[in-house]
């Protein structure tokens, strides 16, 4: 198969940038630990009230010295309403749902994660600034989709 | 061979579905226009509509059921005029597959208009529509298939009389964007079928949700593979006719193809990174799988500038950029695509943002993403379609695509642009700031929401602003539609609008190009590779399902 020289050059110049890119977003995955959220621990969705650690949403002190948040979402609001967490601090958000899928964004952060009945989500976050942060369900969820949202405060310690 | 007029047979079928999809073309962007304007507060619903129907008939009817019917009857038009004549075998299974479509789509249509199914065109589990609604989705593709496979067996009669020849390069495309759509749809109809329809009729109880989800996205993201590969197809082959060359190289043509089919499947979980359930590991093979679509893409941008140059300096263009002047600006039909593949630029690059895998949680599900497909469907796509229309419908009735007539499709298309350029940035700009999508309004009362609507372009009014000018450039497009389909003058023998196709030269072209097993059997290797463990995983560890949910 005939390819013309600036053909060729425009093709290898693509594919060397492509390898570059994913190079990238590789060493940084995996290397960084910089993945985006996710999870693989399933649970009824019929019964998330009901089952540990979601019987008790809200934030926890783990062993190590992280903290944990315990988040459940349904239509249209999440649980606990309002939760404070100290800046500096490296956090875990852990997410299911009770009904259809939502999701859990955090505005001005990397936090968006997926929240989806039957599964649970995981992402890790450093609050640098103190202040209140939004965060919206941005997948459609039912009439009141628009309404879902709550805040999070955080606090200097 | 070559048809100088299309038969009676295709004319009809090509028309019909020109019809429903302009149809649905003028309903969708209207749908469109109430949105920007609820979201504006300047427009309030009456109760028996919401803003999630709108919503919901504004994407399926857009980028479903306009792009599907345009497709069709663009395939069939071209098919006719580069193979020959349908038999009467290949166009009445076009044609019962054309009423299958139908009849899905009207059922689709009904359910949304009587709020039973708004639940948008990615109908995520475990919201749950009426029955109906799903039996109308699987009657939908199925009748594509139907008028898919009636395609490919007209393709087959002509690959028999003219054994060991390769197939003109429009029929090679067509079979190669027929078989991307039946293997991309298998995913879409496993959910609908096995799961979906059992679920919503209440013969099972619960739902497998991540699952269904992954099905949906298997079918997902080949799906704008499906509207591009049309539009790909008018660049490749229709184009260089009405700059009055050739197809810069068959055999390159052929292999972005072949490329398509390969790698623009096996890729459905980059809709999927942020989501439980998945390891990190498969997201991350299928972002590197989604990166190779990219090669064919340089390839036909490649194509495309080389085809534009060489053609711009046998014109008499000198100097680096000298060419450029010397393109057929002022015929319509040519600078319609032109500026759809310009559109496609950025498209591109921010399809490339969106796929990078940790990077996509930037973006994920806010309003840049809605910028995103409007500029990559939303323009490339559907205005390489308005370009095609433009000779298409006279080609297909015997009128004339008259002086008045190309200047009102100018101003159809830029207007088109401008509105875009308006209302995709805005939606871009807005979501980097993190607001979220498909939302009927974003009144959170919070400093970061409020401010988000401060700037210069990303604020409400420019989206309005956008969305306004697209519905009048939509609705003057319609206007044009019906002129030249019943009004304009009738042509004569020599003002006649043809069918334009490049003449490509195949002689190098290998043989191999066209040996569809082989590629077929790659593509089921790629996919098995990219999604039976994770698929098994989900069905191995599957959850309890998740009940029937109607939260609208």
């Amino acid at each position: 198969m005939h390819l013309h020289k600036y053909e060729k050059n425009w093709l290898i110049f693509g594919i060397v940038a492509l390898i570059l890119f994913l190079s990238v977003v590789g060493v940084s995955a995996f290397h960084q630990g910089h993945t985006p959220s996710g999870g693989h621990m399933k649970i009824d969705p019929e019964k998330v009230n009901e089952t540990a650690p979601f019987d008790n949403p809200g934030l926890y002190q783990r062993e190590d010295g992280t903290y944990e948040v315990i988040m459940t979402a349904k239509a249209f609001g999440y649980d606990p309403g309002k939760v404070q967490v100290p800046a500096g601090k490296e956090i875990t958000f852990t997410a299911t749902s009770e009904d259809v899928v939502h999701s859990f964004s955090i505005v001005k952060t990397n936090v968006n994660m997926m929240v989806v009945p039957g599964e649970i989500n995981h992402k890790k976050h450093t609050f640098d600034e103190p202040g209140t942060y939004l965060v919206v369900c941005n997948e459609y969820c039912g009439s009141g989709h628009h309404f879902m949202s709550t805040e999070i405060e955080v606090i200097e310690q | 061979m070559i048809n100088s007029k299309v038969p009676k047979g295709e004319r009809k079928l090509a028309l019909a579905n020109l019809g429903f999809a302009y149809t649905a073309f003028l309903i969708g962007t209207l749908c469109g226009l109430f949105q920007v304007f609820i979201r504006n507060d300047a427009l309030t619903l009456p109760s028996w509509l919401d803003y999630y129907q709108v919503l919901t008939a504004h994407g399926l009817l857009l980028a479903i059921v306009f792009t599907t019917y345009f497709i069709f009857a663009f395939f069939q038009t071209g098919m006719s005029r580069t193979l020959g004549a349908f038999g009467p075998k290949v166009l009445s299974w076009n044609w019962i597959g054309f009423a299958i479509t139908s009849v899905g789509t009207i059922l689709v249509v009904i359910m949304i208009i009587a709020g039973e199914a708004s639940v948008l065109y990615t109908f995520y589990a475990p919201l749950q529509a009426h029955g109906l609604f799903y039996i109308g989705l699987a009657l939908f593709v199925i009748g594509t298939w139907v008028q898919g496979f009636a395609l490919v067996g007209h393709y087959r009669v002509w690959r028999k009389q003219n054994k060991g020849e390769l197939s003109p390069l429009f029929a090679f495309m067509t079979v190669a964007t027929v078989i991307l759509w039946v293997i991309a749809c298998l995913g879409v109809v496993a959910a609908v079928l096995f799961q979906f329809i059992p679920w919503a009729f209440g013969w099972v109880e619960g739902i497998n949700v991540e699952l269904s989800r992954s099905l949906f996205w298997y079918f997902g993201h080949p799906l704008v593979y499906f509207w591009l590969l049309p539009a790909y197809m008018a660049w490749y082959v229709i184009v260089p006719k009405i700059l009055g060359t050739k197809v810069f190289s068959d055999s390159l043509a052929r292999l972005s193809f072949v490329l398509f089919i390969l790698f623009s499947i096996p890729v459905g979980f980059h809709h999927q990174l942020t989501e439980p359930g998945i390891a990190s590991f498969w997201k991350f093979l299928q972002t590197v799988l989604t990166f190779m679509v990219i090669i064919p893409s340089l390839m036909t941008a490649f194509s495309m500038f080389a085809t534009f140059e060489l053609r711009g300096r046998e014109l008499g263009g000198r100097g680096v950029f000298g060419w450029f002047r010397k393109l057929p600006w002022k015929d319509v039909r040519f600078t319609s695509i032109f500026i759809a593949m310009a559109f496609f630029i950025p498209g591109g690059a921010g399809g490339i943002i969106n796929a990078s895998f940790q990077m996509n949680e930037v973006i994920h599900n806010t309003l840049w993403v809605v910028g995103h497909f409007h500029i990559t469907v939303g323009t490339p796509v559907a205005m390489t379609f308005f370009g095609l229309t433009f000779w298409l419908i006279p080609y297909l009735t015997g009128r004339r695509f008259t002086k008045s007539l190309q200047r009102l499709a100018f101003i159809q298309v830029i207007s088109w642009s401008v509105g875009m350029v308006f209302m995709s940035t805005a939606q871009h700009l807005l979501g980097l700031l993190g607001a979220p999508r498909r939302t009927a309004y974003t009144g959170y009362a919070h400093d970061d929401a409020l401010a988000w609507f401060d700037g210069i372009l990303s604020n409400h009014v420019t989206m309005a602003v956008g969305g306004s000018i697209l519905f009048l450039s939509a609705a003057l497009l319609v206007f044009i539609v019906v002129q030249l389909w019943w009004i304009a003058p009738q042509a004569n023998e020599k003002n006649r609008e043809t069918f334009p196709v490049a003449p490509s030269d195949s002689s190098a072209t290998p043989h191999f190009l066209e040996n569809w097993k082989l590629w077929i059997g790659i593509a089921f290797v790629l996919i098995a590779i990219a999604y039976t463990v994770p698929l098994a995983d989900m069905i191995q560890h599957a959850p309890p399902g998740s009940g029937r949910f109607q939260t609208w």
